[in-house]
């Protein structure tokens, strides 16, 4: 197939930035998305052009690396898919794809589609771990952790911190990234000790570090925790489904995350 | 053990390159010792290493199922799994860490699958007989390296850790035959400058990327272990690399990178290939009678859950013999059908749910319904630089952990067993051996004003400028691909003395080529990711030349070193203890000059040397 590509192209954080118009050819329905990228830079360097840079590593959909927003969702449009397993049988013949970069204050451009996610490990250093140190810790058996709150822990942990919950807020909020870690450690004898305590350090770093206040939807109607393995249905993913509608948060849920954290 | 007092811990900065799995651990307990530690690595966040990508699980001896596990056991399979190609001292200790690793990991937070009473889940995986791999769903190297990294990011937040993201170590600064610094550039700005310390530790991963096609993320590379080769540390069994025998097919010559689906599959899933060659018939089409369930009839006693290396040979065989399956005959069938029947689609659904769900995107197939095509790719170096009992290089003040060394998994790597050394290495044995270092030497003696830090600076500098000069007609990627290819035909899972000859004539034509026809786009003073890969494809160029050669000198076949002239009268690998027992650590001695073999003999006190036999 044949699509026309609009990439967002800025040199650096200080630089204008623009759209501009690339032609992929011949792109087989099987190429991920990155990959049909691949072949669109191999053209611009062998024509003496800069290529167009982004940010990727595992290509397996667990690192979190990749980060573009695809005909304005963040990631495109397949459910629970970032960017690099997203393939190109998912596009038709002649479609036109628009291609930008996270956009939040709270994450500025580098240059093109990379942007500067600092802000989230500032978060995670505000209180994102339990204040165990290394040796001297009891037998993994020691404390029982009853499966329903492992498998909760779990949903929540599986979050893999791209950033696409932020580019998906219209506050540009990192609510979602800090609950996936307040919830799973609250969930957690281990990690309860401390829970009431991270909340507070977490959310007042989020602030801090420029992101906004949760605004419960997304730009495209819907939210949702960009993680691409994993099972759908429980526990957190419960949590987070009344956010696909906007403004519509039951209570019931409600008091679930103030118990829980 | 010579100890560091507590007081003086502060006075020593050490330099951690790499955030994985023993990077981040060895980062955040050196932090938390007290040390002043910096911690480098290529992504814009330590949670992003490639271990983040392990799917299946973490080897201990617990032995919570009551199956007769035991540290002794441990030990053994592990030896044995490495066809008696491992350092002994090593992998015993590795077995004693392993249940700490586990409590610490739970302590963490880590959600590890725990059954109905609350106690921790174990399932099997290859080359054991027990189980004893602890699992959180497929996600096992996220959560671990997720624990890990929130440890690291305490100690960031303590000032014990600075973390430098988004920046590649390019060099390796020796004083006085010590590693005391590495110069590294800045990824975004393109700055190149030097840092020194006490103590390098280098936690930079494998090197299979050598084959361009491989499970490994884009940006592993040999670069940091090549580099630090390149300044006197010996590179050990290079030619030891691990092709996982189920992978997702390649599609196309387009692709970028493999796709692994995790060990664990073979727990319910059982691989055959059609009995008559060239049967194109669907899978569901072709009845039981014309099925060849290879594994389980070549190593009845293991079956599905054989080592990696054998299951990986015995589905080349198939192919090799026209019974492969998928596009171009590369590929096998792995089948639920009967794990389905069993348990039911929603008990395989919620063991393996994630890794049908991916194969299904990449694929386009759903493997409730149809068998999966797998095929075996690249995954992992045992091989990689030479340490001692203590992870310290020969050169004094550099040590190298997890994958980044060559220590404990000799010539195969069991299942599960890369995350249980990686932190096994970084929570505890860096922290004890380092001090015994650093006892010996007078804190901050080298600073960014030394003669051999700016000399450091001004190579990376012109190296780098080399490269984008050259100004030539083919892509960086182009020269990946094909020296993969190389490779791949020639040292891949089977080798031959002819194919790596081949391999040795052909790489160094290929990488003079690269020096002058490789176009590399953009300045150094930028963010520039085709100067990055090109550092990268051109230590890969170096490399591979030394792998093929420590191929062709170990004139035997054992583990995933396979040499089509040693085979026993079965296929199975004939290894000659008498002659190559030994671990071969080279040393560099010029890009295109011979290297030197250093002998480390093996010498094994508490196992007996046998024919590894999963039959």
């Amino acid at each position: 197939m044949n699509l026309t590509l609009h990439v967002w192209r800025q040199k650096g954080p200080k630089e204008p930035g623009k759209l501009e118009q690339y032609e992929a050819k011949n792109v087989s329905p099987d190429q991920s998305f990155l990959e049909m990228l691949d072949e669109v830079n191999e053209q611009l360097i062998k024509n003496g052009k800069e290529p167009v840079v982004f940010d990727h590593d595992c290509r397996e959909g667990i690192c979190g690396m990749c980060s573009q927003v695809i005909n304005g969702i963040p990631h495109g449009g397949q459910e629970r898919t970032t960017v690099c397993q997203l393939h190109m049988r998912s596009f038709n013949d002649g479609d036109t794809i628009y291609i930008e970069p996270w956009r939040a204050l709270a994450f500025p451009i580098i240059r093109d589609l990379i942007v500067d996610r600092n802000g989230l490990e500032k978060i995670m250093q505000a209180g994102g771990y339990t204040s165990c140190h290394t040796g001297g810790v009891a037998d993994g058996n020691a404390i029982l952790v009853p499966q329903k709150d492992a498998e909760y822990a779990m949903d929540a942990a599986e979050c893999i911190g791209c950033g696409a919950c932020v580019a998906a807020c219209p506050n540009g909020s990192a609510m979602l990234y800090t609950s996936a870690k307040v919830a799973q450690l609250a969930a957690l004898p281990q990690g309860k000790a401390e829970a009431a305590e991270r909340v507070c350090n977490m959310t007042e770093a989020m602030q801090e570090a420029g992101f906004g206040n949760c605004s419960n939807q997304s730009r495209s109607g819907r939210a949702r925790l960009q993680h691409d393995r994993g099972d759908a249905g429980s526990g957190f993913r419960q949590l987070l489904e009344p956010l696909r509608v906007p403004g519509r948060v039951p209570q019931r849920d409600q008091r679930q995350v103030h118990r829980k954290a | 053990m010579k100890l560091v007092n507590p007081a003086n811990k502060r006075k020593y900065k050490i330099l951690v390159v790499g955030t994985g799995l023993a990077g981040g651990a060895a980062a955040a307990s050196l932090g938390e010792l007290g040390y002043n530690v910096e911690a480098f690595c290529y992504q814009d966040s330590a949670r992003r290493a490639h271990s983040i990508a392990a799917q299946g699980g973490i080897n201990a001896a617990k032995n919570y199922p009551n199956d007769g596990d035991s540290i002794y056991r441990l030990f053994y399979d592990t030896i044995k799994g490495g066809d008696f190609r491992a350092r002994e001292a090593d992998v015993w200790r590795l077995a004693q860490v392993s249940n700490n690793i586990i409590d610490q990991c739970v302590a963490q937070g880590v959600p590890f699958a725990r059954d109905y009473a609350g106690y921790l889940d174990n399932r099997s995986f290859g080359g054991a007989q027990v189980s004893r791999t602890f699992f959180a769903r497929g996600q096992t190297g996220q959560q671990l390296l997720l624990g890990a990294y929130s440890a690291l990011s305490r100690q960031v937040k303590a000032g014990s850790v600075k973390l430098f993201a988004r920046t590649e170590m390019l060099d390796l600064i020796v004083v006085d035959g010590e590693a005391k610094g590495i110069t590294v550039r800045d990824l975004v700005t393109g700055e190149i400058r030097s840092h020194v310390g006490d103590a390098v530790v280098l936690c930079t991963g494998g090197y299979v990327n050598v084959f361009y096609l491989s499970t490994n993320a884009m940006g592993c590379s040999v670069t940091a272990n090549w580099r630090a080769h390149k300044k006197g540390a010996f590179f050990a069994n290079p030619c030891y690399t691990q092709i996982h025998p189920t992978c997702i097919p390649q599609s196309g010559e387009h692709q970028s990178k493999l796709t692994l689906m995790s060990e664990s599959l073979r727990n319910d899933g059982r691989c055959w290939a059609p009995k008559k060659a060239g049967d194109n018939r669907a899978p569901g089409e072709i009845p039981e009678e014309d099925r060849d369930y290879y594994l389980e009839r070549k190593y009845p006693s293991f079956g599905n859950l054989a080592p990696r290396d054998i299951a990986s040979r015995a589905a080349k065989e198939q192919c090799d013999d026209s019974r492969g399956v998928g596009p171009g005959g590369r590929g096998v069938y792995l089948d639920f059908a009967d794990s389905i029947k069993r348990l039911g689609e929603d008990t395989i659904r919620s063991r393996y749910g994630n890794l049908f769900e991916m194969y299904e995107k990449i694929t386009d197939e759903n493997a409730y319904k149809v068998p999966m095509r797998i095929y075996p790719a690249p995954h992992y170096s045992m091989g990689g630089l030479w340490v001692d009992y203590n992870c310290e290089s020969n050169v004094p003040g550099l040590f190298v952990l997890g994958e980044a060394n060559f220590s404990v998994h000799g010539a195969n790597r069991l299942g599960a067993s890369a995350l249980m050394q990686g932190l096994a290495d970084g929570y505890f044995v860096i922290p004890y051996t380092i001090a015994n270092y650093l006892a010996k030497i007078k804190p901050g003696t080298v600073k960014n004003d030394h003669p051999e830090c700016k000399k450091s600076v001004e190579d990376v500098k012109s190296y780098n400028n080399r490269l984008l000069n050259i100004n030539g007609k083919k892509t960086v990627s182009e020269f990946h691909r094909e020296l993969g290819k190389i490779m791949w035909n020639n040292v891949g899972m089977a080798r031959s003395e002819e194919s790596l000859k081949d391999a040795i004539k052909k790489i160094p034509v290929l990488r003079e080529e690269f020096w002058k026809n490789v176009k590399v786009t953009g300045s150094g003073e930028e963010l520039n990711q085709q100067l990055e890969n090109a550092g990268r494809v051109a230590d890969f160029l170096e490399f591979g030349e030394l792998m093929a050669k420590d191929a062709l000198h170990r004139n035997e076949s054992c583990g995933g070193h396979f040499r089509t002239e040693h085979q026993m009268p079965d296929g199975e690998a004939k290894r000659d203890d008498e002659n190559y027992c030994y671990a071969a650590a080279w040393e560099f001695k010029g890009v295109d000059k011979e290297p030197e073999l250093h002998k480390e003999p093996l010498t094994f006190e508490n196992v007996h040397l046998a024919v590894r036999s999963y039959k």
